[in-house]
């Protein structure tokens, strides 16, 4: 019996201006199946999603699409979404001062006549949130939810354009593990109900456990399509495929060494929010660090992690203390703003690297040395020549993969743009450094890289706190562990002691775990 | 063959491609920076045949320079402002109520209530102004970064406040005028002294006491040697440092050819304004202005947080950067440069008069974007901000020259505003 493929795109090939972005890529799809797209950051996968969609329309490439059947001509997103495909971006398209219902329908309004009807779109609005199991008022403001929220609102709207074909880029990517699971056991539900997914993921568990295929595409070639249900496939054989060599360590191996003296501390840390009514979002916290410790932070997404680093690094207007003291090296110490923390021997690596973390439009060696001018300053100007060689150092020490340190920094790669936060904040030696999110959307290869540079780090003495919601990677990191929920810290395992269990189970229930 | 040898050899090829094709590859990657330069040349090519030759005349150029002044001026203030992504609206009128605010000082004195000040001399006139300037960018820099009302607002509202405070200042003479020489009390004696204040926007810089036999400023062609020398020394040294750390630079030919031409464009209108008076004061004090803020916007840390600022205020701030300080800072700038433009313009008219600084904003916001500040904020240079305050000078003193109806003056500097600003659009998105 011959297969029923409801997508099938055949020796695609897409140029850019110097790159070639695609290069003879085949890709089919299979009528009702979870379909995962793998690979390294510029592998391809965006770009072939957004010729498949109709971002860049037809002519801009060669090969052909053909969709139920037919060869499709797509000359916009338009096009393919009246042949009920829909794409769900990493940046969610939704309009956040606007309601959930207004979200669901913009841009397809039912009306009667010319007049939008809202009455039969508020209900219709109530359906599509019950397919995706989202009990909420239609009528609240987008900016109101979580990411995982509006994740969910994203693909109810697209179920009310009756969609056939589900494209989802990266969409765990800003999730925690609950929310997380809760779109995954989606998903399944939509395949069940008939709906063809394809889903870009970086996290491969997820894609082992929910994948009916999965295609490995790399710098631009499909390399290979793997039937879930023939074989298991492993994690590491993905890898394999996406980086085109073995991968045995996922986490590199740290010598063995002591740790030294507390280098930071914590005593009863409160935060409330002055623009949510002074609502108390940190309560009571006590943590601390040692010289050449890595320490993780894990709980789920709102859990307060963020807001912990942010409060410490002395973002005041944001975050109000109102109890609570700080220790460097054993010293009472208070930060009024970054600059002070910075001057204080804290750093912290913001988890959104394009959004408050780097200036896209500068190079590297700007970049790189924006937070401790004053280490190049001679008189009033900065010392150029210095600072080419600072940066040129980092560079090479770090592997930052550039063509020169001229580089804009918005040109890099994920990994690449993340090594560039790290080395901005080698620069200015902290004794502590809070990572936030180190490889949220980078490839494995980068990832590895970054590990290992943490592992540098520590055996020099520095003191590192990870904050991540990889489960995996904090677990595989750290020497010791906090687990946060709902702004208080619920338990403190070791390395030895913590297991994807228990670590879940004081992230999820509070403060009353105690086995 | 490995990938260092093809790359090797592939550069050789492209160097070997000639001049021709290096010249043409250089254009191409900067176009934006040197597409002001084509059309300000384009412009005074223009307007020199529109003349019949009048343009480019030792007297006419000497004026041009002349009426840049508060335009280039202000435009060096608005480039930081616009980098960060604020805008200042304001300007003109700050600039219209310190000028009055000078001459009203230099002649009949300010009274405030009981406490009553001057008539003073003119340099006790400017310090005064440009301290009050500074009050003024502090006023609204306070407004824009502690209570966090947008600039646009806070602006706007000074564009009122400052309109009503100069025809307050003017309203009981009208236009107030500045004489040639100061006021004196009446039992004075003998020839009173001369009043500087006219000579900033009207005098010349004196020559070297040497008779020439033809009529040339001996002292502005002497300066304009030492400026291309300084020039070229600082592009050499430029040169050498990118070569020592293996950084892209220009062949030499191509090197030599760019300094040539940079040159001989100082020495043409360095020559110009000698065969008339020589160099103008305005002319020197914008060539320290521009020195002076150039300098820190590329070689101090001051500098750098504008453009980290300016691209990513969040990523600056959680970098140790005081944003709001150094915002307050460009305002404080701004309002400073502003009073300073005043004192320039009321000079070069001897007066200050009730609608002194209408539109003067958009002259100085249409210079810095024509000079190729990114509408998104993060870029701009103010060297490029002076090309622009040049460009828009050039356009209203050749307009005047063919005898352009005014209407029409503002419709075409109008439309060559929008086209440089959608060229840079363009280019930078071509660029992505």
């Amino acid at each position: 019996m011959a297969e029923d493929y409801i997508l099938e795109m055949r020796g695609i090939v897409k140029e850019f201006p110097g790159v070639r972005a695609l290069d003879n890529v085949n890709f089919k799809v299979r009528r009702g199946e979870i379909h995962c797209l793998v690979g390294e950051n510029g592998a391809g996968k965006s770009t072939l999603m957004k010729v498949l969609s109709g971002v860049y329309p037809f002519g801009t490439y060669e090969g052909d699409i053909v969709y139920n059947g037919e060869v499709q001509h797509f000359k916009s997103i338009a096009d393919s979404e009246e042949k009920e495909i829909a794409i769900i971006y990493q940046e969610l398209a939704l309009i956040p001062e606007l309601s959930v219902y207004e979200n669901i329908y913009f841009g397809h309004e039912i009306t009667y006549g010319k007049k939008i009807n809202w009455n039969e779109t508020i209900i219709r609005a109530g359906e599509v949130l019950q397919k995706v199991r989202l009990d909420i008022d239609p009528s609240v403001k987008i900016r109101t939810l979580g990411v995982g929220t509006q994740q969910l609102v994203e693909i109810a709207k697209a179920l009310s354009k009756n969609v056939k074909l589900l494209i989802l880029d990266e969409p765990t990517a800003a999730l925690n593990e609950d929310d997380s699971q809760n779109l995954l056991q989606l998903i399944r539900e939509l395949k069940e109900s008939g709906v063809t997914c394809i889903m870009i993921s970086h996290k491969l568990r997820e894609i082992t456990a929910i994948a009916d295929t999965i295609t490995v595409l790399r710098d631009g070639a499909t390399i290979c399509s793997m039937d879930c249900h023939e074989q298991e496939i492993t994690e590491a054989e993905i890898i394999k495929h996406m980086v085109g060599r073995e991968m045995n360590n996922i986490y590199p191996p740290r010598a063995k060494h002591e740790f030294g003296d507390v280098s930071f501390e914590l005593k009863d840390w409160t935060v409330t929010d002055p623009s949510k009514d002074n609502r108390e979002i940190l309560h009571h916290v006590n943590i601390n660090v040692r010289k050449g410790e890595i320490v993780g932070l894990q709980g789920l997404m709102g859990a307060g992690r963020t807001e912990l680093a942010l409060s410490v690094f002395g973002n005041t207007p944001h975050y109000k203390i109102t109890s609570g003291e700080l220790y460097m090296d054993g010293k009472k110490v208070h930060f009024k703003n970054p600059k002070s923390a910075i001057k204080g021997g804290l750093a912290y690596v913001s988890e959104d690297r394009k959004g408050n973390g780097l200036i896209l439009i500068q190079d590297i060696k700007y970049n790189n040395t924006i937070a401790n001018l004053e280490a190049l300053v001679q008189g009033l100007a900065i010392n150029k020549n210095e600072e080419i060689k600072v940066s040129n150092y980092y560079k090479d020490s770090i592997n930052i993969k550039a063509p020169s340190i001229e580089q804009k920094v918005g040109n890099l790669s994920g990994g690449n743009q993340q090594k560039v936060q790290v080395a901005k904040w080698m620069f200015v030696e902290p004794n502590v450094l809070i990572l936030d999110e180190p490889t949220r959307g980078i490839d494995v290869g980068a990832k590895f890289e970054i590990y290992t540079l943490m592992n540098r780090l520590v055996e020099e003495g520095m003191s590192i706190i990870m904050i991540s919601s990889e489960l995996p990677e904090v677990l595989g990191m750290s020497d010791r562990l906090y687990v946060m929920s709902e702004g208080t810290i619920t338990g403190e395992l070791t390395a030895e002691e913590a297991t994807e269990e228990k670590v879940m189970a004081m992230a999820i229930k509070g403060g009353a775990v105690n086995e | 063959m490995s990938d260092e040898v093809k790359k090797e050899v592939e550069e050789t090829a492209a160097a070997t491609g000639g001049m021709g094709g290096e010249i043409v590859s250089l254009l191409k990657a900067n176009i934006r920076d040197y597409m002001m330069y084509i059309v300000l040349a384009a412009i005074m090519i223009f307007f020199t045949v529109g003349s019949g030759g009048t343009f480019l005349g030792g007297r006419n150029i000497t004026n041009l320079f002349k009426e840049a002044g508060h335009v280039a001026i202000l435009a060096i203030g608005m480039t930081i402002i616009l980098i960060i992504r604020h805008i200042d609206l304001s300007v003109g009128y700050v600039a219209g109520f310190s000028g009055a605010v000078a001459a009203l000082l230099m002649t009949k004195g300010i009274s405030i209530g009981s406490f009553t000040i001057g008539p003073v001399n003119e340099w006790v006139a400017i310090l005064i102004v440009l301290a009050m300037g500074a009050l003024i960018g502090l006023y609204q820099g306070t407004v824009v970064t502690k209570i966090g009302v947008p600039a646009f607002v806070t602006t706007l509202a000074g564009q009122f406040i400052f309109r009503g405070l100069l025809l307050r200042t003017t309203a009981a003479t009208g236009t107030i005028v500045i004489s040639d020489t100061r006021v004196v009390p009446k039992d004075f004696v003998g020839k009173p002294p001369t009043n500087y204040f006219n000579q900033l926007s009207n005098g010349y810089i004196p020559d070297l006491p040497i008779e020439l036999p033809i009529r040339l400023h001996l002292l502005t062609v002497i300066i304009g040697v030492l400026m291309v020398l300084a020039f070229a020394w600082s592009q050499l040294k430029t040169r050498r440092n990118k070569l020592k750390y293996n950084f892209a630079v220009t062949s030499m030919p191509v090197f030599v050819l760019k300094l040539g031409f940079f040159a001989a464009v100082i020495m043409f209108f360095m020559i110009l304004l000698a065969q008339y008076n020589g160099l103008p004061w305005v002319a020197v004090i914008i060539g320290v202005v521009l020195l002076l803020y150039n300098y820190v916007l590329n070689q101090t840390k001051l500098g750098r947080y504008v453009y980290g600022i300016g691209g990513n205020d969040q990523a600056a701030e959680l970098s140790g950067v005081n944003v709001k300080r150094v915002t307050l800072y460009a305002f404080i700038s701004m309002s400073t440069l502003a009073a300073l433009a005043g004192i320039l313009f009321t000079s070069r008219l001897r007066s200050a008069s009730p609608d002194t600084g209408s539109g003067f904003e958009l002259d100085a916001i249409a210079s810095s974007y024509i000079g190729g500040v990114a509408v998104s904020g993060g870029i701009g240079r103010v060297t490029n901000t002076i090309i622009g305050a040049l460009i828009i000078t050039s356009l209203t003193n050749g307009m005047n020259l063919m005898q352009i109806n005014i209407s029409w003056q503002y419709i075409i500097k109008g439309i060559i505003f929008v086209i440089a600003v959608a060229f840079d659009v363009r280019t930078r998105q071509a660029a992505k």
